[in-house]
């Protein structure tokens, strides 16, 4: 069963068209995630579906009822907020507490809920505290509780990582990994960081400018790219992309060669001058700019290749290497940046 | 704050202008009171002096307890000073999370228009404001007192509450909406806790000048049933002959309830007023 579809979704804000067009299908049970560069209207779609925003026409629906005008709260949804937005002055259980007590359920069924969430997030400790006695990462996991204990048909989350620092990051992002698996409930998930979406989603929306650029499984998204953007979108570091010119004569304008799928080769068509060296000890980043023949057709931002090494490798800045590729591992695209299939 | 902290010199400096200061703004007061307490003649010849067994005296006490129905006009103030604060907060706190909160036709043109209201003075319309009365019957009865100090007080409350309701997070705001609470619950629950600050801020810049006022009440409430502490203390003041004892016993007796609402805001008014400075 569909836990949400989108049908030609719009939205505009006066004259400012934010969503264009938007159709997406959400599986039972799937962990999607939207992502795309920031400003791009992922926080209008998922307002949208929880209904804080009205769209301007299209279908929503939410496990088979049309919801376009049933009330956030009545909608089976639950959000956890960038900001946390916890009710500063209830404390951690009064905060979990307030939509079962709105919903008019029973002590006994609220106690044992927030029991429940607490002892999944490990809160227990904390019930009795105000939000502003919480660190960063506890306030976000008594957002991600008050999401829980509504036990929604839908999570929706909204950037829930990005005001904590990177080792925090990580550790919530497994957390609600792990929340997925046990609770198995469809949730939505928006971030414009791609290593978030890789990590986490069974399936990705990649949006850009209010518009679906791709739909589909991180690997699919990785390995078949359906046009410029999302090839460059994906992956870290991110694609190279190079002048076709002298590389290929089929009629592509640019070549897309991932960092990791360029390899040091004495015979390789192509020169490049290093400019820096990243060492991570595992992998080696190299980055450089064209030199030799093709020197010419790639300046400026054209002309910088990142390379992505494996082991560590004794490279000096101002070294000139030679590098090459597997045939099948370049992607060819046209002037529009549109995907060229060869 | 912290580089003063670490200064002596300039703690010491600091607390001194306060202290000054302090000494200066409660000096009036301080020689009201004990002026009150004293004989007639003291008052005139030793106006400093505190009262001592010889000067000790009670009679401007006496005069005003005896005098007029002190109580009644006590509680007339009383009365129109915490029915106004309580409606301006009322409709002002609703009339700024309108304001603040909806996207609607003529949002901004209602804030100037209400903004207006705080540079054009109330009493520039007391005809009309009498007019008005007269012809609804409601001159000298405390509801005249009561609408025209909330009509006063409402300007500043909507645009000092509009400003405070929104810097709460929107995101907070959507929390309670998806959480099942109402437009009214999120007024009331969520958004006028946290402009409490506020709240208390506007209370006490109206509660002052309600107290204090003499314009309205002898314009529109003169009779003796509804006369309000100000006008009546005014019976001590003639044209030939003040009689002081009654006028500075009554002048204390009337501080008391204002220092006292006062003392109920004031943490909530300090909060108010060094938020903006200290965030
Ligand atoms: N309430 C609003 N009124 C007008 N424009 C808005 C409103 N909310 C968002 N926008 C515009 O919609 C676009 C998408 O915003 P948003 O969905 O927040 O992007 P994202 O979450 O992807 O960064 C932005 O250009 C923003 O300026
Ligand atoms: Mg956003």
């Amino acid at each position: 069963m569909t836990a949400l579809s989108l049908n030609s979704v719009n939205k505009s804000f006066g004259p400012v068209e934010v969503l264009k067009d938007i159709n997406i299908e959400v599986e039972e049970g799937e962990f999607t995630v939207f992502v795309g560069p920031s400003g791009c209207g992922k926080s209008t779609l998922l307002r949208l579906i929880a209904g804080l925003e009205d769209a301007s026409s299209g279908e929503i629906t939410i496990g088979g009822d049309l919801v376009n005008h049933v009330p956030p709260s009545k909608r089976g949804i639950a959000m956890v907020f960038q900001s946390y937005a916890l009710y500063p002055h209830l404390n951690v259980r009064g905060n979990m507490s307030l939509a079962l007590k709105q919903e008019g359920q029973s002590k006994a069924v609220i106690e044992e809920r927030v029991a429940e969430a607490s002892r999944m997030l490990d809160l227990d400790a904390y019930l009795d505290r105000f939000p502003s006695e919480l660190s960063g990462g506890q306030r976000q996991r008594v957002a991600i509780g008050r999401a829980i204990v509504r036990q929604p048909k839908l999570f929706l989350f909204d950037e829930p990582l990005s005001n904590l620092d990177a080792a925090l990051r990580m550790n919530t992002r497994l957390e609600i990994a792990n929340l997925h698996q046990a609770l198995k409930t469809s949730m939505i998930y928006v971030t414009h960081d791609q290593t978030e979406a890789m990590t986490l989603a069974d399936k990705i929306v990649v949006l850009r400018d209010g518009r679906v650029e791709q739909v589909g499984s991180p690997m699919e998204l990785y390995n078949n790219p359906a046009n410029r953007f999302v090839a460059g979108f994906l992956g870290a570091p991110a694609m190279n992309f190079l002048p076709a010119g002298l590389l290929a004569d089929n009629g592509a304008s640019e070549i897309g060669i991932r960092p990791e799928d360029l390899r040091l080769d004495a015979d390789g068509p192509l020169t490049v001058q290093v400019k820096h060296v990243e060492r991570l000890g595992g992998d080696t980043n190299l980055i450089g700019r064209l030199s030799g023949p093709m020197a010419e057709a790639a300046q400026g931002e054209a002309g910088q290749i990142t390379v992505r090494l494996f082991g560590q490798h004794e490279i000096t800045l101002g070294q000139e290497l030679r590098l090459g590729y597997a045939a099948e591992k370049a992607f060819y695209f046209d002037s529009e940046g549109g995907r060229l299939k060869v | 704050m912290s580089s003063a902290r670490k200064r002596p010199f300039n703690t010491l400096a600091m607390h001194g202008a306060l202290i000054l200061y302090t000494l200066i703004a409660l000096f009036p007061v301080f020689v009201i009171l004990i002026n009150s307490f004293k004989t007639r003649k003291k008052i005139f010849r030793e106006p400093l002096a505190l009262p001592d067994a010889e000067s000790f005296s009670l009679v401007g006490y006496q005069t005003v307890l005896k005098q007029g129905d002190f109580f009644l006009y006590f509680q007339n103030s009383l009365i129109v000073t915490v029915a106004s604060l309580a409606l301006v907060l009322l409709f002002g706190a609703m009339a700024a999370f309108a304001l603040s909160e909806y996207r609607f036709r003529g949002n901004l043109l209602m804030g100037l228009y209400l903004a207006l209201g705080i540079m054009i003075p109330i009493r520039i319309g007391t005809v009309a404001i009498l007019d008005l009365m007269v012809s609804t019957g409601l001159v000298n009865t405390l509801w005249a007192l009561i609408l025209v100090y909330t009509a006063q007080g409402l300007p500043l409350a909507v645009f000092i509450l509009s400003e405070f309701m929104r810097q709460v997070s929107n995101d907070l705001k959507d929390a309670a909406r998806i959480d099942g609470l109402s437009e009214y619950t999120i007024f009331g629950r969520i958004v006028l806790p946290l402009v409490r600050p506020a709240l208390a801020t506007v209370a006490v810049f109206n509660m002052i000048p309600i107290w204090n006022d003499l314009w309205f009440p002898l314009i529109l409430a003169p009779a003796e049933e509804v006369k309000t502490l100000t006008l009546g203390s005014q019976v001590f003041i003639g044209q030939f002959v003040t009689d002081w004892n009654a006028v500075l016993s009554a002048l204390s007796m009337a501080i008391l309830p204002v220092l006292l609402l006062y003392v109920i805001f004031s943490r909530q008014l300090i909060r108010g007023l060094t938020s903006g400075a200290v965030k």
